[in-house]
């Protein structure tokens, strides 16, 4: 978490080198995954890419069916054929808590879903693939309180099965789901601890200031 | 407030008016054309002097296999020779020019960056406002020779020229349109695809492709409407026999070479130059069909993929 402008969104795409597609970009440092520096030259980006799912700030559906939007990365990536291509569709869209409202209309369009639905729908795609971390870039800043709420239940389901690395300027979203918390400000880590003892006692003034809403 | 009011009734009225001009234009246009090109099915004022200068019959230039108005007292009208001079040059043309221009379009929007970019766009368009004759001196010396030598035929003005040349003409037209098209798919779907691990390929390909299907529709079609309307350059490679052909190395005549080369051999007001009329009417409704479908096309479109 962080004021705007902080660098939450470049530090999190640099994680799965989001930020590659940008023109003239630099980075400098090492990111470790499992020990492993994925900023070298020698990582394959689209493997990183698989391992290390997104979910952006606004849902970005494909211009596709339900299903085809769930099934894209299924293909891709060759996880599975025919008919298993359907269960699977089906197993990430379950686990997106979104099933019961798409499964008699997975041929629909997915803009015709709500953008609440849809979110969650871009979760289920990027589930699919069976990534080992999620990033989500504030998944629910276009969302209503009610569609948020039901997103952050889902990412408290979620999380317990995936390492899952959220974007928020929302500090009570931080402090509900995190474990451990972030905090940045004009692109410097300010502070870093288990998320209890970064909200009860920030060691930093500046966290300190952010959390009582002085600034933010 | 009333001056802001009457100023604005103003433009509106400037700009209803240049409405109007332009539709009359393309209705004076119509006019004129039906006007002409009925008159070839009607008896000719002279008619009397001239035996050869028979009405046309509409059955014969519809379906009618020989095109010959010259013939000394046998005249023939059939136009179904130019039709085919035309749509199988514009098909060739489209099939070698749609997806290389797609292609190229996709290899432009979504690989090349800043001033590359900028250079590529440069050369085509420059590409595309060659003047025809160019084009046709190119395809006269340089590609008819070289494809004679390639197929071992004796002449290199034919079908098969004729629609390479068209190729070349409709190209830039489909890769700039195309590659338009493509810059307006939102940058969101490529993070998406790309996120999931998809390939810059499978990206293009998959996700962006789909995504500019009705704009990459009608980059086709302009193409066609290059392809179909060319004259000149098809004028100079094509062989000009009016004849249907039966290989890709026979000569084909257009309908707008044919235009263009016997206008200025017909006597005024002779059913020849009036059937000339006639053909550049079916011309302008095979422009009007191929609009009218792109518009159905698109409007299918739109229905399956609202917001």
């Amino acid at each position: 978490m962080g004021p705007s402008g902080c660098g939450k969104s470049t530090l999190l795409r640099s994680i799965n080198r989001m930020n590659d597609l940008i023109a003239d970009t630099r980075i400098t440092g090492s990111i470790l995954i499992d020990g492993v520096d994925i900023l070298s030259e020698h990582t394959d980006v689209i493997e990183l890419r698989k391992r290390v799912g997104m979910v952006f700030q606004k849902p970005n559906p494909f211009p596709k069916s339900i299903f085809e939007n769930i099934a894209f990365g299924i293909r891709i990536h060759k996880l599975a054929q025919g008919l298993e291509i359907k269960s699977r569709v089906e197993k990430a869209l379950r686990a997106a808590n979104l099933w019961e409202e798409v499964k008699m209309r997975l041929s629909d369009n997915a803009f015709s879903l709500s953008g609440g639905q849809q979110q969650r729908l871009c979760i289920a795609r990027c589930m699919a693939v069976e990534p080992e971390i999620i990033l989500l870039d504030e998944p629910a800043s276009a969302l209503d309180p009610h569609s948020t709420a039901r997103l952050e239940e889902l990412l408290r389901e979620l999380k317990k099965s995936y390492t899952i690395v959220i974007v928020t300027h929302n500090l009570q979203q931080a402090a509900r789901l995190s474990d451990y918390c972030a905090f940045l400000m004009l692109g410097e880590l300010i502070e870093f601890d288990r998320t209890e003892l970064l909200f009860t006692t920030p060691k930093d003034r500046r966290t300190e200031d952010f959390l009582s809403g002085k600034f933010g | 407030m009333n001056i802001r009011k009457g100023v604005d009734r103003d433009i509106r009225k400037v700009f209803l008016a240049n409405a109007i001009l332009a539709a009359t234009v393309l209705v004076g246009i119509l006019v004129f054309l039906l006007s002409y090109g009925v008159r070839a099915f009607f008896p000719s004022p002279l008619a009397f002097t001239d035996p050869s200068s028979r009405p046309v019959k509409v059955s014969e230039f519809l379906t009618g296999t020989v095109w010959n108005p010259d013939a000394y007292g046998q005249p023939s009208y059939g136009i179904i020779p130019l039709l085919l001079g035309s749509f199988i040059t514009t098909l060739i043309a489209l099939v070698i020019a749609v997806p290389l221009g797609v292609a190229s379009a996709v290899f432009i929007a979504e690989r090349l960056k800043g001033w590359q970019r900028i250079t590529a766009k440069v050369i085509i368009e420059l590409f595309a406002g060659f003047p025809s004759v160019i084009i046709g001196f190119f395809g006269l010396l340089v590609l008819g020779p070289f494809l004679a030598r390639l197929f071992n035929v004796p002449s290199g003005l034919n079908l098969l020229t004729a629609g390479v040349t068209l190729a070349l003409m409709s190209l830039p037209t489909i890769i700039t349109v195309s590659d338009d098209a493509l810059l307006v798919v939102p940058n969101s779907y490529r993070e998406a695809a790309y996120a999931l691990g998809a390939s810059p390929w499978i990206t293009a390909t998959r996700i962006i492709l789909p995504a500019a299907r009705s704009g990459i529709l009608a980059a086709v079609m302009l193409g066609f409407g290059r392809a179909v309307g060319e004259t000149m350059a098809v004028l100079m490679v094509a062989g000009n026999a009016p004849v249907i052909p039966r290989s890709l190395f026979d000569p084909v005549r257009t309908i707008t070479s044919t235009i263009a080369i016997e206008l200025g051999e017909t006597a005024f007001n002779t059913p020849h130059f009036f059937s000339l009329f006639a053909l550049g009417f079916i011309l302008f409704i095979i422009a009007l069909a191929t609009n009218l479908i792109a518009e159905s096309l698109f409007r299918r479109e739109k229905r399956s993929f609202t917001l």
